[in-house]
């Protein structure tokens, strides 16, 4: 037969109850030892639990499916806004002062953006929403690729599949989990050292990124087969710099929110 | 990256982990608890922008728990739930801590194997409110919100939950030298 507070136990031990009904419990504690032999085992679940169950993480390929995944919603998220006529409450411009013939909603959004861009009827703070708005939309797909990449591996566990400062363990590691077998090379003396490898899914294949740290800061260098086609120009975007270059026949891109001597001092080492 | 996408990231996606392990809890086959978390995720995605309140985590747990049901009901064709002992090849990305120590390690091993068994055989409404507190360590009202019962039958839950893990794991390890803790 179970103590009737045996659930008031329970909720004490997960501390769901106040001070007034802890102490209430604690009196009862004090002449009931079933409950007290309860506590004991809920403690012995909990250590036994949490000490050997399988704390699994998502598997970096679901990791990547889930990502390009949500890449392809967030594209017809943005064709269906373009192209329809935009609902209430969306974040395009309604607020915007808007042209000053009337337009029928199907067609008002167009109609904005050529007359704020022509400069018809559009004010200059209008002007400058819309380019906001349309240079993301615009910008090359394997820089926002990059980006969410970089953003990625900065979130916790994510950073590094195979840890280690040597490049000799590194280096073979990627034959067979990338598509490509890139560069490695530590530069600890030049104050870039290298901390692990990963692999990420990146322009349609399975391609190495090699992390470094320089102080406090994490420099992934991704790097993937070149397909003949020229690289985006170095850019900043989102507060990190992005390097590109050619070697043999692979694409580089080293990422970091160092500073741009820093980063490209790297790519210099890299490349010599 | 747009800003939707990025707020995203950076309010949501810290719980994958958290959605990938209760869909393991949930189904016990890790095939279809990628798909139920992918499916998740992007149902997460789309009602983004009604999301109020800072739960996410049970926001987003309560997804899962949802495409877990829609997917079960499209197929009810699972006759049997596999051991994770068959799965094991899977569990290259279960995170335990290293000891330097093999014999040690091994024993560890044991009894993780042992544990993994015994909550794969509780019913699964007990298995993941049982998880849902230790491990996500979420309170009383989250596993409400993410089961969609009530607080009592999440306490009376628990409590069986509980009784039951305690009971099956001394029946394992009586007889071994190795004291519960």
């Amino acid at each position: 037969m179970r103590c009737a507070e045996s659930l008031r136990v329970q909720a004490y031990f997960d501390a769901e109850v106040d001070a007034v009904s802890a102490a209430d419990i604690e009196r009862h504690l004090e002449h009931c030892a079933e409950c007290r032999a309860l506590l004991g085992d809920l403690e012995q679940v909990r250590t036994v639990l949490r000490r050997d169950s399988d704390y699994a993480r998502t598997p970096t390929e679901l990791r990547s499916k889930i990502m390009r995944a949500l890449d392809q919603e967030r594209a017809a998220e943005i064709q269906v806004a373009e192209g329809a006529p935009a609902p209430e409450g969306t974040a395009l411009p309604r607020k915007t002062p808007r042209p000053r013939e009337r337009v029928s909603p199907s067609s008002s959004l167009r109609s904005f953006w050529v007359g704020a861009l022509g400069g018809v009827g559009g004010t200059a703070l209008a002007a400058t929403f819309a380019f906001a708005l349309l240079v993301p939309r615009f910008a090359n797909p394997l820089l926002d690729e990059l980006v969410s990449a970089h953003v990625r591996s900065l979130m916790p566990s994510h950073l590094i599949d195979v840890v280690s400062t040597d490049k000799h363990t590194v280096k073979p590691w990627f034959t067979g989990h990338a598509d490509v077998s890139p560069a490695v090379a530590d530069f600890e003396p030049q104050g870039y050292r290298l901390v692990g490898g990963r692999v990420d899914f990146l322009d349609h294949q399975r391609s190495a990124v090699v992390v470094y740290q320089h102080g406090a800061h994490v420099i992934n260098v991704f790097s993937w087969a070149g397909r003949e086609r020229a690289l985006p120009a170095n850019a900043t975007r989102s507060g990190y710099h992005f390097a590109f270059w050619k070697a043999g026949d692979l694409d580089y891109c080293a990422v970091s929110d160092t500073g741009w001597d820093e980063l490209l001092a790297l790519v210099r080492l890299l490349r010599d | 990256m747009d800003e939707k996408r990025a707020r995203f990231e950076a309010e949501v996606l810290p719980h994958l982990d958290a959605a990938y392990r209760f869909a393991r809890w949930l189904s016990y086959a890790p095939g279809d608890a990628d798909d139920v978390v992918q499916e998740a995720i992007l149902r997460a995605f789309r009602g983004f922008d009604t999301l109020r309140g800072s739960d996410v985590k049970a926001w987003l747990l309560a997804i899962v728990r949802n495409c877990h049901s829609t997917a079960l009901k499209q197929q009810q064709r699972r006759a049997f739930v596999p051991l994770p002992e068959e799965n094991d090849a899977r569990d290259g990305h279960a995170m335990t801590a290293t000891t330097p120590d093999p014999e040690n390690a091994s024993i560890r091993r044991d009894e993780q194997r042992t544990l993994d068994r015994l909550i794969a055989a509780l019913p699964e409404e007990h298995r993941t409110v049982l998880m849902l507190r230790e491990i996500e360590e979420m309170d009383y009202r989250q596993i409400a919100l993410v089961t969609k019962v009530p607080i009592g039958t999440v306490m009376s839950r628990l409590a069986r939950s509980r009784a039951a893990l305690k009971a099956r794991w001394l029946q394992e390890t009586e007889g071994e030298p190795r004291a519960v803790r």
